[in-house]
């Protein structure tokens, strides 16, 4: 079990409120990303649950249980760290056993165990090696390791995966959302990643300034986002924004049209622009346009477009997939 | 591009290496020297690099004064006190390190400005307490003085050391169970080796070599090698060679310790400058 319940909680640093006050529910068995802009208070909230902070006032129950004065091992969590933070002293199987050793367990259960996880995470054959003998890949996975070994109600990730490089980052991507579907054990993650919340997450709660903008399915913040902000940081690349006569025609402040519910065609279409910059992937085109009486404006078109720099176009977004938002920035109906 | 080494620039570079290298440890050099010579030959002018070799003064330094048991001393004082002050130093590094509050550079700086003032500042009031509460003498009582009187530099190069661990590790322990005595012996003790090494190393030579308390509050009892030193430069006149030969004897046993804990001083004393 492993259902965690976040009530008015709020943490200050002197006189810096980092997270005004934040009610948030996260049920047994579910995966859910914390995602946001640098500094929006992410991490200081998983470290509020995971108890290396204090909380200045509100509850923290985990299981229905006050944890909120609780030291962290009594929590009943596991937290993989950024810097993966492995005994740098200890080989990786004494790394990995290190829990249980503090929670006084016999030579047997610690061996059979420690095999057990490093099996699940292809590490078997390193477990005499150092921390420093092994790539960065290995050392997030014997952190994983250290984690699993607890058995804990709920893991906690700060930002795992990025110290690895591009290529490694998708497959620890993999490998973490698999392990989440063989433990079914509750997961939090802390990202400033949208792509790795939308891959990954059963629930994406999208933080700003140490306030909760949106909680959702990954599809339902896509779909619908409650403001501007979760618009423009819910999906890549990021929606377009346009004021002024455009906006005021459909009765908004602003609209928000994301670069794949626009269509491309040399002929005719509702706006007129010049492509700036074509980005040709492959699988995907690119464009960056200036369009006429709206501004810049991204779009991206399946598979091979042969626009370039210079071309004239027409785009005409999809009526259905226009967002509305007003002064405020909150969506409108 | 990397830099161009001549020959010549070699050559120049190594002499003027061992130039000042042998000028360091030519005192040490010359009193090993004298200390073999006879009382005429030591106070020869100019002095004598050829001369006949003698451990007589070795055998009268015996003879007058027991050297084992300033040795002992020295040993127990030393020894005691930096252990003592490591037991102390390394929780309150761990605090000012790990969990500083607004005050801890105020606090650290307080500690070194102890260190600021000549101790002879404090010998009197020292002195009276001292033979108040009947410590004068006493091994005991110079073992806590000198823990007393390094504990600010132990404090502070714990505190340096510590400074470069990464505090991840040491939440991961605490999220890992381990309580903060676990976390400091198996976490933190473990990877500050080479620090605490030679911050031990360190402590000891300076308490080896201190010289103003020793001499002020020891007589013959608790008196460590430094005192046996200098009760060779005594009323009776000066007596180069045996003062030599009491002087090697002294810092014979500290010169051994350094030569074999040379390569974890220095790594201990250049810990955390490359990552």
């Amino acid at each position: 079990m492993g259902a965690i319940r976040l009530q008015q909680v709020s943490k200050s640093f002197g006189t810096t409120a980092v997270i005004p006050t934040i009610d948030l529910d996260i049920a047994d068995g579910e995966f859910a990303v914390f995602v946001g802009p640098s500094g929006c208070g992410k991490s200081t909230l998983l470290r509020l649950i995971a108890g290396l902070e204090d909380t200045t006032s509100g509850r923290i129950l985990i299981d229905g249980v006050d944890a909120t004065r609780l030291p962290p091992a009594q929590r009943g969590l596991a937290m993989v760290f950024q810097s993966y933070a492995l005994y740098p002293h200890m080989s990786v199987y004494k790394n990995i056993a290190f829990p249980l050793k503090m929670a006084g367990a016999d030579h047997a259960t610690i061996d059979k165990k420690v095999q057990a996880a490093a099996g699940i995470l292809n590490l078997t054959q390193y477990l005499e090696r150092k921390p420093r003998q092994l790539s960065g890949g290995q050392r997030q996975r014997v952190a994983i390791g250290r984690a699993i070994v607890r058995e804990p109600k709920a893991f906690l990730f700060d930002e795992p995966l990025s110290n690895l490089d591009a290529a490694l980052r998708v497959n620890m991507r993999l490998e973490i959302t698999e392990l989440h579907h063989t433990l079914k054990t509750t997961m939090i993650y802390v990202t400033h990643d949208q792509v790795e919340a939308m891959t990954m997450a059963d629930k994406i709660v999208v933080l700003r300034a140490g306030n909760v903008e949106q909680v959702g399915s990954p599809l339902e913040l896509y779909r619908s986002p409650r403001n501007q902000f979760v618009a423009g940081f819910i999906g890549s690349p990021q929606m377009n924004f346009v004021e002024g006569a455009e906006a005021e025609k459909r009765g908004a402040k602003t609209i928000g049209i994301r670069p794949e519910h626009m269509s491309v065609s040399r002929q005719s279409g509702d706006w007129v622009g010049t492509v700036g910059i074509a980005e040709h992937l492959g699988s995907d085109t690119f464009l960056h346009m200036a369009v006429e009486g709206v501004g810049a404006i991204k779009v991206r078109v399946e598979g091979e477009f042969g626009l370039h720099h210079g071309e004239k176009a027409y785009l005409t977004p999809d009526p259905a997939k226009i967002h509305r938002f007003d002064v405020h920035g909150m969506a409108l109906g | 591009m990397a830099r161009r080494v001549t020959t010549q620039r070699k050559i120049l570079f190594t002499a003027f290496g061992w130039l000042f290298g042998l000028a360091m440890f030519f005192p040490i050099l010359w009193t090993a020297m004298t200390s073999f010579k006879s009382e005429g030959d030591a106070i020869a002018s100019p002095p004598l690099l050829f001369y006949h070799w003698t451990v007589e003064n070795y055998v009268e330094v015996q003879s007058r004064s027991n050297y084992f048991l300033h040795f002992g001393n020295s040993v127990a004082i030393s020894l005691g006190s930096v252990l003592i002050g490591l037991l102390i130093a390394v929780p309150a590094a761990w605090a000012m390190a790990f969990a500083p509050a607004r005050r801890t550079k105020d606090l650290l700086m307080w500690m070194l400005s102890t260190k600021m003032m000549p101790p002879v500042g404090v010998l009197v009031p020292i002195y009276l307490i001292y033979r108040d509460w009947g410590l004068l003498d006493t091994v005991g009582g110079l073992i806590g003085l000198m823990t007393m009187v390094n504990l600010p530099i132990i404090v502070w190069m714990l505190y340096t050391y510590f400074k470069e661990i990464p505090g991840d590790i040491l939440e991961a322990a605490r999220m890992d169970g381990a309580s903060l005595a676990k976390e400091i012996f198996y976490v933190l003790a473990p990877m500050a080796v080479p620090g605490i090494a030679s911050t031990l190393l360190l402590n000891i030579i300076l308490a080896w070599n201190e010289a103003f308390w020793t001499l002020n509050l020891t007589a013959a009892k608790a008196a460590p090698l430094s005192a046996f030193i200098a009760s060779y430069s005594s009323p009776e006149g000066l007596f180069w060679a045996k003062l030599s030969a009491a002087s090697t004897l002294a810092i014979a046993p500290i010169l051994i310790l350094g030569w074999f804990s040379q390569r974890q001083l220095v790594r201990g004393l250049t810990f955390g400058a490359v990552k």
